[in-house]
């Protein structure tokens, strides 16, 4: 046991039950500073279902996990994100018709400071808030080159920059761990090349775990330092990309056994 | 920064100041004759159904969660009017007028926050239609509570039974618009501010908010809380402007005809609730005062406008558009500085306030 360093994520033996379905079952994941760590499996091995066991949707009927060493057990969404795990969805979910700039200004809300006395009244301390919130949001979406679609309603942007607004959305929680569930579903060959270099700036500019839920091989081989297979709940194999493709077991469980 | 500020707060303070002026001019120098009390009294009808209206808009329109059992949170908002000025009167304390007026509001605004917390709490679990039928079953709750609420017993012989009568009057016009311009400004400050946003996303993905960092109940709750605080001032005006109260008019209908309004005038759009609550709250007085057989088909009149409002224009009349003074002033002198105010602050604030006046006048014409 590695009791003298703490990961910034670590699960102990994660599991859940829907009934006599043990979607998750004795998940020993470990995350450690800046790492990208790539998670795959077949349809319908729970790895959407651990993303969510890892963000308070679903809370574990088995085992425990810890952001940097503290107990995550029993957190409602919420507080999960505030705690610094913050994720993006497979299917997009954005709000849609707010703006661009305010997508992004929503998730900054944990960090405002200015009560409801002070909206009501328009108080100093209350703009000057939104005015360094606003900064915020931009350099922001300046990063990801979508300051130019601030003022359009989310639904509105194309399909990939949707996509990116989500990952940015989440980079505005001021998280510890980033979570990307299937980030290039759906894309282009040139949507996820920008995919790829998102990634890569979230690394350099935050030196951020990123954990990546992904269907795509070719983006999890590139990017990935390490990959978890999920197979019906269960860690099936662990390590390098190379090692992972070479597992023959990893191969049986995605193409079936050789005849 | 702060010049554009101050800009815009000068613009709408002009703005309403010059309305105020006219709407003055109009009541106070007898220009429009014998009718003036009675345009009057449907001025005042007009500005409690904005606030009513507003109030009940932060719910569906911005927050998405549909209540048909708003009236209940009126009628204890009149009802606690009611029982405090009475109070006052029972003990011959007195208290001049417009004091008297803010008091009587703050009060009955607190004690309905207060049942929208107790109502709110458990009751906000639950979304969508289901949430509608706790609405409904509160507001009928209320309702039968006040039927069988001994008020002689609370303020003394001057008034009789479930129905109360002898209140005080004063609410008076000068006041009313005063206290309408405060309330809509200050849920327009709501809406526009890091709580509003917050609900405005809650409204478009609950999942999505939680996991941006929301508190999804807590925002909920105390949105539900403003709109019952606002509410409550409403039937506060009510209570103080018509003196006598009935439960059994703070009914279901009641409730689900300021729903339409907030559709007709557009969910999730101030201007839209302005616009659209003077118009069709005055609309059956001044149709029973043209021709008082016509006062009954005023529901009919109202299912056929929702429908052909649904059928053309499902967003409601105004959307989510907002009326702003300022922009209009812009636009006409021809000055390019549009964006500046609602990018840095977010606060394209009492704007809709001078909108709130302009449709008085419409009214009141």
């Amino acid at each position: 046991m590695s009791e003298t360093k703490t990961h910034v994520l670590e699960t102990k033996g994660l599991g859940i039950a829907f009934g006599g379905l043990k979607a998750n079952n004795d998940v020993n994941i470990v995350i450690d500073e800046g790492e990208l760590i790539g998670l795959i499996g077949p349809n319908g091995a729970g790895k959407t279902t651990f993303f969510n066991l890892i963000t308070g949707v679903y809370q574990p009927t088995e085992g425990s996990y810890y952001l940097n060493g503290t107990k995550m057990n029993g957190k409602t969404t919420y507080q999960v994100v505030e705690a610094g795990i913050a994720r993006t969805f497979q299917n997009i979910r954005l709000f849609k018709k707010m703006s661009v700039l305010d997508n992004v200004r929503v998730a900054f809300n944990k960090d405002m400071k200015a009560s409801l006395f002070d909206s009501f009244l328009r108080t100093r301390r209350y703009r000057e808030e939104e005015a360094r919130i606003y900064g915020k949001a931009m350099e922001l979406l300046q990063m990801f080159d979508l300051d130019k679609y601030a003022d359009q309603a989310a639904e509105n942007l194309p399909y990939g920059q949707q996509r990116r607004l989500e990952i940015v959305r989440a980079l505005a929680t001021d998280m510890k761990l980033l979570l990307l569930d299937e980030p290039a579903a759906g894309m282009n060959p040139t949507e996820t090349e920008q995919l790829l270099h998102s990634i890569r700036m979230i690394r350099e500019h935050f030196h951020i775990p990123v954990l990546l839920i992904e269907h795509d091989m070719s983006l999890v081989m590139n990017v990935c330092e390490r990959i978890y297979v999920l197979n019906f709940g269960e860690i099936l194999a662990s390590g390098t990309p190379s090692e992972i493709a070479q597992n023959p077991e990893v191969i049986e469980a995605y193409l079936g056994k050789e005849a | 920064m702060n010049a554009s500020y101050k800009r815009h707060y000068l613009i709408n303070l002009a703005g309403i100041a010059v309305l105020f002026a006219l709407l003055c001019l109009l009541v106070d120098t007898g220009i429009l004759g014998r009718r003036t009390e009675y345009i009057k009294g449907l001025a005042i009808i007009g500005m409690y159904s904005i606030i009513m209206v507003c109030s009940l808009n932060l719910l569906t329109g911005y927050m998405g969660e549909f209540s048909l059992g708003h009236a209940g949170f009126m009628s204890i908002g009149a009802y606690s009017a009611a029982i405090f000025t009475s109070l006052l009167a029972l003990y011959e304390i007195s208290i001049p007028a417009p004091i008297l007026f803010v008091i009587s509001l703050i009060i009955a605004g607190a004690v309905a926050a207060v049942f929208g917390i107790i109502v709110g709490i458990p009751a906000l679990r639950l979304r969508g239609d289901y949430l509608c039928i706790v609405t409904v079953a509160v507001a009928e709750i209320i309702r039968v509570m006040l039927c069988n609420l001994s008020i002689p017993a609370i303020t003394g012989s001057s008034t009789f039974g479930k129905s109360f009568a002898g209140i005080p009057k004063i609410a008076d016009f000068h006041y009313v618009f005063i206290a309408t311009v405060i309330c809509v400004t200050l849920m327009y400050m709501y809406i526009r501010s890091r709580f509003g946003r917050a609900v405005i996303a809650i409204r478009e993905d609950y999942i999505a908010a939680s996991a941006s960092g929301l508190n999804v109940t807590k925002h909920k709750v105390m949105t539900f809380t403003i709109s019952a605080f606002f509410a409550g001032v409403s039937g506060a005006i009510y209570a103080l402007s018509i003196t006598s109260l009935l439960p059994t008019y703070f009914s279901f209908s009641k409730s689900s005809e300021f729903l339409a309004m907030v559709i007709m005038g557009g969910s999730g759009s101030m201007t839209g609730s302005i616009v659209a609550a003077p118009i069709l709250s005055a609309l059956p007085q001044i149709i029973s005062y043209v021709n008082a057989d016509f006062a009954s088909y005023r529901m009919l009149i109202y299912a056929v406008l929702l429908i052909v409002i649904m059928i053309f224009k499902p967003s409601g009349i105004f959307g989510s558009y907002e009326f702003s003074l300022e922009r209009l002033i812009d636009k006409l002198s021809g000055r390019n500085k549009v964006k500046a105010v609602t990018a840095t602050g977010g606060a394209s604030t009492e704007v809709s306030t001078t909108a709130a006046g302009k449709d008085d006048i419409g009214e009141v014409k």
